[in-house]
């Protein structure tokens, strides 16, 4: 990775609530295309960081950066318009309850966008079949099971075919093939999409099998003490908090 | 942006029907009852000076002026109010909120608005509907208790109040509604993150709008009566 791929730049991030810091100097950059992995113990402030990239929470001190464009230091009109390059998958789906599937996919569609009604049907159709619920438009959140509910989530960040998508836990809650099924479709669509991908997550099988950068945010130093591709980090790094990470605490495995 | 009001009209519907219509079946019981109270209540001092025919009088401008608006109020703070906080602290559990301010809609255009619209829509019909219950719950005692004819008792409410002393408690239920509807969704968007903070959300909405109501109608009523209405 180039430093003219640099799609997305972390730079002197802390993050804090009041006075408790969780991290702090956070420094990296995502190249475009990357499907970058952040990840940590429970409680580093991993969830967070991403809070911190999608603008719902603001920085205690540092910035992040958009193609070169400060994203907190610009102003609220600014900001909205970056966001809308975004998709936002949450760690519960986070579908709005009292809406149809359809209407979930189709609402920023109809917000944001001069699509007519049939085609706005006709793109949430296609955004459904994509994560294959082709069929289900007419279905509230709760009447599906919650590996179809991240999938939804999955078709509705998707919706405005944005350049950033950003994951909080994919695979908490799904059984091991669903799983591996959205590690899949995630790979799909970076590849059709041709979007960067970032994904916080603590499942070593989806860390290894697609991600090609990462971080690693150690809550006692409070900062990242590794970044690089998984399986580089994996075989070279030294750190041991790393090292027992990566290989759920036993020290020798051989990685296949 | 562009400029059209940025909820649906589905929502905003459904709204209206909770807290409109939905909540007619209480607000006849209470409004009822609370007529009658005032009457019994006005009855025993009156029937010592044989003036027992002023109840109407009591029962009219007590519910018009102060009662209707009042006890609708309270009942929608408890209603509505407490849904109100329990939906949008749901939302806010299950990230439906931060999912909202992410894709590029404001909370605030999206979920309150409707609600208030809809409260400072419903508010004064309510509040019409409970006067009409009151004067009928007061009539109702006049007519079987104090020996008062049908017509007669109709007859002294006319002469009592005028569409002046409705408007005053008409006025008034619309504060109230957009009070009842602040205190809701601001408990619900204040939410903490758990299954228990919405029950917290729920009930200091309803403590709150009650606050906001009792208070804002001594204020309301100190001014009416600066400006002589």
């Amino acid at each position: 990775m180039s430093e003219s791929d640099a799609h997305i730049t972390i730079q002197d991030l802390t993050m804090a609530y009041g006075d408790f810091v969780i991290q702090r100097d956070l420094n990296f950059t995502i190249g475009r295309g990357d499907i970058f992995i952040i990840m940590g113990g429970s409680g580093c402030g991993k969830s967070t960081l991403l809070r911190h990239m999608i603008g719902l929470k603001r920085p205690a001190r540092g910035d992040v950066l958009y193609e070169g464009e400060s994203f907190w230091h610009a102003d609220q009109a600014m900001r909205e318009k970056m966001m809308r390059r975004f998709g936002v998958t949450f760690q519960s789906g986070a579908l709005w309850s009292s809406m149809t599937l359809a209407e979930n996919v189709a609402l920023t569609l109809g917000e944001f966008t001069d699509l007519s009604q049939k085609e706005i049907r006709e793109v949430v159709s296609l955004k459904l079949a994509l994560v294959g619920l082709a069929g289900f438009e007419d279905f509230y959140p709760n009447e599906i099971s919650g590996g179809m509910q991240k999938r939804a989530a999955l078709a509705r960040a998707m919706a405005l075919d944005p350049d950033i998508l950003f994951f909080d836990e994919p695979s908490a809650g799904l059984d091991p093939i669903s799983s591996r099924l959205l590690d899949d479709l995630i790979l799909e669509l970076r590849d059709s999409l041709g979007a960067t991908v970032i994904i916080v997550t603590h499942e070593l099988a989806s860390i290894f099998a697609i991600g090609n950068n990462s971080v690693y945010l150690d809550p006692e130093a409070k900062t990242m003490i590794a970044s690089g591709h998984p399986k580089v980090l994996l075989e070279e790094c030294t750190n041991p908090t790393v090292q027992n990470f990566l290989r759920r605490g036993e020290t020798k495995v051989s990685v296949a | 942006m562009r400029g059209k009001a940025r909820f649906r009209r589905t929502d905003f519907t459904l709204i209206i029907q909770e807290c409109g219509p939905q909540a007619l079946p209480i607000i006849t019981l209470i409004s009822f009852l609370v007529g009658l109270i005032l009457a019994f209540v006005g009855a025993v001092q009156l029937l010592q000076f044989g003036a027992q025919i002023y109840v109407a009088n009591l029962v009219g401008l007590g519910m018009a002026r102060e009662m209707g608006a009042m006890m609708t109020a309270i009942i929608m703070a408890g209603r509505t109010g407490a849904a109100f906080a329990a939906q949008l602290g749901t939302m806010r559990v299950n990230q439906e909120i931060d999912a909202l301010t992410t894709m590029g809609f404001s909370p605030m255009e999206f979920l309150v608005l409707p609600r208030m619209l809809a409260l400072m829509l419903m508010m004064p019909l309510l509040c019409l509907y409970s006067d009409l219950l009151g004067l009928l719950g007061g009539w109702f005692v006049g007519v079987t208790m104090l020996d008062l004819g049908a017509v007669q008792y109709l007859k002294q409410t006319q002469e009592a109040i005028s569409v002046m002393d409705f408007s005053v408690g008409l006025i008034k239920s619309v504060v109230f509604g957009v009070l009842v509807a602040i205190a809701g969704c601001l408990r619900g968007m204040q939410c903490g993150n758990s299954s228990s903070a919405v029950g917290l959300a729920a009930t200091s909405a309803v403590v709150t709008g009650i606050i906001f109501i009792v208070v804002s109608d001594s204020l309301l009523t100190v001014l009416y009566d600066v400006l002589g209405i």
